[in-house]
């Protein structure tokens, strides 16, 4: 049975028809702040339902709950904070009950009303959210160069910029209808930002003998220089995906969300998020959302025992490897052969061979697939 | 987002209670509370898709996923 969104019920802020004409028109009237390409992301996520159930950017009493206790004030579990950072001059014309206009590029994508504006502890978020205040962490790093204050409350979007990759982003209410219309009632969805390698095809196989249907939900927004670019993952997992699954059973689709590397923290909310979509089970990496050595390599697993009602079935598979003695791909809980006999799928040793333009050997990489990357001038982000 | 709270209060058998509290233990929930709290929002949950979704937006829907390929 496809689940409820987190919450009860799937959030929809996106105005349409007159509603929408209306408050365009009013828009044009009301003081406006320039928001940057992450919170934009954020706002389609509120409004598209990826966040149910926040109708909007956090308010203190939620940020703060979600800070120290890891649930909104309701009780919900939600780990990282969904925040809107502004210069107090930016907004020094408008206060606690004002209609704000969100513009991107110039152009109005949003009306917030200013609920509340509150000042907040960037260290100490880096400390709750990443665990580390070394702002050698991207999401540290990311989170010293936000604005001083936080402007809560509830956002209807009224127009959003066109994307590159448009054609390959579903929202939740488009996978619920999806995975219905596939009388799917089981679906696994895999967390990516890589393009697949063997030991990615093992677990997502592994997965998928156990339910109707899987969704590979690829991250599409803001990732650290050296990630594969979003149109290189996709080509990738078609190749796969049309040489190597069933042609029923699978779903490619890009999620439009931004990647903290939170560890632990983003486990947990890649799980709920996923949940809004539809699906039943997740897939948990080893060190999932993990970087560097800030984390350990199980607590991405370790952190749902403090979340029994999650409301969706997190799925621990380990690590996959190729053992010449069983002759295939396994794990660690089903080879009993020695460490001589494995052989590690290392996607750093699969990235460096990709820049080099050699093709990975087939045990690591399928070769369709690592053709259709070389295809590429430059497959990764700068 | 604090929701209006009510106080019930219910009389259930003892081995009934003894019952609930092992399956809540066992599950992880820290408290009795929070593990009825959580099976009965289930219940009442289940059936319901929590969408609100017309039927001419639900054909939009599937017009996009027809013109995406993902549905024939």
């Amino acid at each position: 049975m496809i689940p409820r969104p987190h919450g009860g019920r799937l959030v929809n802020r996106v105005l349409t028809g007159k509603r929408r004409e209306a408050l365009l028109r009013e828009a044009g009237e009301l003081p406006s702040i320039e928001i940057s390409y992450e919170r934009l992301i954020d706002l389609m996520d509120i409004a598209y339902g990826a966040f149910s159930p926040l109708e909007g950017f956090m308010v203190q009493e939620d940020y703060l709950h979600v800070l120290y206790d890891m649930r909104l004030s309701n009780d919900l579990p939600w780990t990282i904070p969904v925040t809107l950072d502004v210069d107090p001059e930016e907004i020094s014309s408008v206060k606690e009950g004002d209609d704000l206009a969100l513009k991107y590029n110039g152009e109005i994508v949003a009306v917030m009303r200013i609920e509340e504006i509150y000042g907040w502890d960037k260290k100490e978020y880096a400390r709750q959210v990443y665990k580390t205040t070394d702002k050698n962490h991207p999401g540290v790093a990311k989170t010293y160069h936000r604005k001083e204050l936080l402007v809560g409350g509830e956002i209807d979007l009224l127009r959003e910029p066109s994307h590159p990759l448009e054609n390959r982003i579903l929202w939740p209410i488009e996978t619920r209808v999806l995975f219905r219309e596939k009388k799917w009632r089981t679906i696994v969805a895999f967390q990516t930002r890589n393009v697949p390698h063997r030991g990615h095809e093992y677990v997502q196989k592994a997965a998928l003998t156990f339910t109707d249907g899987l969704l590979i939900h690829p991250l599409i927004g803001w990732k650290k220089p050296g990630d594969y670019r979003d149109e290189v993952i996709f080509a990738a997992y078609e190749a796969l995906i049309k040489y190597y699954y069933p042609k029923d059973v699978v779903v490619l689709a890009g999620l439009l969300m931004n990647m903290n590397y939170a560890g632990p923290r983003e486990a947990i909310h890649h799980a709920i998020v996923r949940k809004n979509f539809g699906a039943t089970h997740f897939i948990v990496g080893r060190d999932h959302a993990g970087v560097g050595d800030y984390y350990g390599p199980y607590e991405a697993w370790e952190i749902f025992d403090e979340f029994p009602d999650l409301g969706i079935t997190p799925l621990f598979i380990r690590e996959a490897f190729y053992c010449k003695k069983c002759g295939g791909m396994v794990n660690e809980k089903i080879c009993p052969h020695s460490e001589e006999y494995r052989v590690k799928i290392s996607g750093t040793k699969i990235r460096s061979m990709i820049r080099e333009g050699k093709i990975p050997p087939e045990y690591m990489m399928r070769p369709e697939v690592a053709r259709v990357i070389l295809s590429f001038k430059d497959p990764f982000v700068h | 987002m604090g929701e209006e709270k009510v106080e019930v209060k219910i009389t259930i058998p003892k081995s009934l209670y003894d019952k609930i509290k092992e399956e809540a233990d066992n599950a992880g929930f820290t408290d009795i509370e929070e593990f009825i709290r959580f099976v009965l929002e289930q219940l009442v949950e289940s059936g319901e898709t929590g969408e609100e979704l017309s039927p001419e937006d639900e054909e939009k829907v599937k017009e996009r996923l027809r013109a995406l390929g993902y549905i024939d």
